[in-house]
């Protein structure tokens, strides 16, 4: 679930408020987005990936975390995703290279495409 | 009453996942004026826009096509048509070759140079998809959810309404024909990416008549670890289960074990660990699939040498196949000026009763949206008076019967305790599917009379997925057999006067008929 909008490194361009496809964010007073409705959350991390400055975070969990995240803890965290797809400025685009293991099949399995 | 954005266009297109874009992107090179409304924002949302997904991509050489189309039959209980197949084929290697050059997509390359055209990554593919057709000059209006069509006189479909979740107030539409590209329903369970997914274009074309097909085989279930929303069974082939003691679980596997994942989950944890994964394959995953990692990186968790808890998500007809039956590859359906693709119509045609994912789905998707859009294109053309009176379509969730109710919230929980749990579901048996389609239908009764909520799409989503979740029983109970991934403890095995498909419909009193195997191509 989104645990975290760092108000640090936002920079108020709202995108996420956009992109997020459950509508999670509410335009904050000062620019900040907020969480509004966590409980809509799908775990996408959609919202990473799009944010310009990696100001978010999205915890791998289906429910909310008892006890919300510290930032300076999270470190190079913060981003990671939007790193490994090779999103943003001077990178390589992930899709470029995504070439996954051909799939192992079970026995009695009839050739194929792997079973996703 | 709140504000109404009244729009007049040629084409709608409900849904901005790769059906809808494609049917979007398709009916505007046709020269039509195009509308498309998302529940969510098209570009990421969906069930496509966070993952990554293999694509149906086979090159057009006779031997590798007749391999593909041979491949699954047999899972899919021989359900499948080799003319629609051959079709989809086409249609996909076509796009996606149009996808690499209109959309400049950087597919990997081999070591001669060439693309590799098998698969794309979630985020890149739907963010090239929502520029292509922005730049073909649709108009996108996000975070807008269909509510319900509009019909004319005679029962056609001219248009639809809807709500405007973030700029607030509703819209109404008037088009010359619809596109249903809503997605599968996969009940809120979880599965990555799926939560938009929750029926709604099916309840809207039951609603003016469209009846659906294949609704028995919707119970598909992914592996995730247990705490996470991110449901990839492929890697999962690498893997061996264990119960929680350590011991092997014997006879557990992704694909023909994972009904004894199932099985054992009822009473026990089983835990997971990738530990056929050499190094090669290792390294290989995190380029392939960079999302898979973020459940264990952030959790501590090595995949390669802990062993860690599992769970099985359901996914519904997103992965499963059943949906709105077609006339034809036309995309048409019962209903003059109403279209569906993509994961809302059903994929019997190419799958039969099974997909459990890998590659067809996108194919689908790509192929049945490319003709929707065409085809509605066509049709708007025909039709000559825009502004002919026109009724909304919809009931349960939207119009109350009497009385206020459970909230959307509650009723939600309610089918998917019905829906959700592996012994029902998964496990079928007719002994425990007839007392959950009693709830459901209890849970209907109550959609009809009305949901305390304030928000119409939210008592939607509830009504929807009580209306698919009883399409779906109705349907299970009446097939009488095992076929694709319907499998029904009490009737073990295939039935050869069962070789054929089933559709389903109606809404306050559900029916089937056995319905035969060909459709036009
Ligand atoms: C984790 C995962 C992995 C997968 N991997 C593969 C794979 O490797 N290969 C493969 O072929 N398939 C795969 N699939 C299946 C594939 O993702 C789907 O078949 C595909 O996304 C279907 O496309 P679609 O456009 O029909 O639906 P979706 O992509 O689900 O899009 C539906 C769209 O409709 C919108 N919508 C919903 N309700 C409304 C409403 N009321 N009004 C307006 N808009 C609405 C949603 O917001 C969404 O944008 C996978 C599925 C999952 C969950
Ligand atoms: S993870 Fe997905 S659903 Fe959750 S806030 Fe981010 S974009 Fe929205
Ligand atoms: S996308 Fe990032 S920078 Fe932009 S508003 Fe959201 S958190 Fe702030």
């Amino acid at each position: 679930m989104i645990e975290l909008v760092s108000a640090q490194r936002c920079i108020g361009c709202d995108r996420c408020v956009d992109v997020c496809p459950t509508d999670v964010f509410d335009r904050g007073p000062d620019g900040v987005p907020v969480v509004a409705r966590q409980a809509d959350c799908q775990t996408c991390f959609l919202c990473e990936a799009w944010c310009p400055v990696d100001a978010l975070f999205v915890a791998p969990e289906r429910d909310p975390l008892p006890e919300g995240p510290d930032e300076a803890a999270l470190g190079g965290t913060l981003g990671s995703y939007r790193e490994a797809i090779g999103w943003g400025r001077g990178r390589t685009p992930g899709a470029r290279v995504a070439v996954g293991p051909p799939l192992r099949h079970e026995p009695g399995d009839r050739p194929g495409p792997p079973l996703v | 009453m709140s504000d109404v954005l009244e729009i007049e266009t040629d084409v709608l297109v409900a849904g901005g996942g790769p059906a809808g874009t494609w049917a979007a992107l398709r009916a505007a090179d046709a020269g039509a004026d195009v509308v498309l409304v998302d529940k969510g924002w098209c570009g990421a949302s969906g069930a496509t826009a966070a993952a990554g997904t293999g694509v149906w991509y086979v090159e057009p050489d006779p031997q590798a096509r007749e391999e593909a189309m041979a491949s699954r039959e047999a899972l899919g209980g021989y359900l499948a048509d080799r003319a629609w197949m051959g079709r989809v084929l086409d249609e996909t290697y076509a796009g996606m070759n149009e996808f690499a050059a209109r959309g400049r997509y950087p597919f990997p390359v081999d070591d001669d140079g060439r693309q590799i055209r098998r698969g794309v990554q979630g985020p890149e593919y739907m963010r090239r998809m929502r520029m292509l057709v922005r730049r073909a000059g649709v108009r996108i209006l996000d975070h807008s959810p269909l509510l319900e069509l509009l019909t004319d006189a005679d029962g056609a479909v001219v248009g639809a309404a809807g709500q405007r979740r973030q700029a607030g107030g509703d819209y109404r539409i008037r088009a010359g024909a619809v596109v249903l590209a809503t997605g599968g329903c996969a009940f809120a369970s979880g599965a990555l990416g799926t939560h938009v997914d929750t029926g709604d274009g099916t309840l809207a074309a039951a609603e003016v008549g469209a009846h659906l097909s294949g609704m028995e085989f919707s119970n598909a279930y992914a592996i995730a670890p247990a705490h996470s929303s991110v449901t990839k069974t492929a890697y999962y082939s690498y893997a061996s289960f264990y119960r929680a003691d350590g011991t092997v679980l014997e006879g557990a596997g992704s694909t023909r074990g994972r009904s004894v994942i199932a099985r054992t989950l009822l009473s026990e944890p089983v835990l997971a660990r990738l530990d056929h994964a050499g190094p090669a394959e290792r390294e290989a995953m995190r380029c392939g699939q960079p999302n898979f990692f973020l459940a264990f990186d952030r959790a501590g968790i090595d995949p390669f040498t802990d062993r860690f808890p599992i769970t099985l998500l359901a996914e519904g007809t997103v992965r499963g196949t059943g949906g709105i039956a077609l006339a034809s590859t036309a995309c048409d359906t019962d209903v003059p000026g109403l279209y569906a693709a993509g994961d809302v119509a059903t994929r019997e045609y190419i799958c039969g009763g099974f997909t459990g994912g890998g590659s067809h789905n996108a194919a689908w998707a790509l192929s049945s949206g490319s003709w929707a859009g065409r085809a509605a294109a066509a049709h708007a053309r025909t039709v000559a008076d825009r502004r002919r009176a026109a009724v909304p379509a919809g009931g349960a969730g939207l119009r109350p019967a009497g009385g206020e109710g459970i909230t959307a919230r509650e009723m939600v929980r309610e089918v998917q305790d019905q829906v959700l749990p592996y012994d029902l579901n998964y496990l079928r048996h007719g002994d425990r599917l007839a007392p959950a389609l009693e709830t459901l239908h209890g849970l209907w009764r109550e959609a009809r009379a009305g949901l305390a909520d304030a928000d119409p799409w939210r008592a939607r989503e509830a009504a929807a997925m009580t209306a698919v979740a009883r399409w779906m029983y109705t349907a299970a109970l009446a097939r009488d057999e095992s076929r694709g991934m319907h499998k029904r403890e009490d009737r073990p095995g295939s039935d050869p006067t069962w070789h054929h498909r089933l559709d389903v419909g109606g809404l306050d009193e559900p029916w089937t008929r056995s319905a035969a195997l060909e459709v036009a191509a």
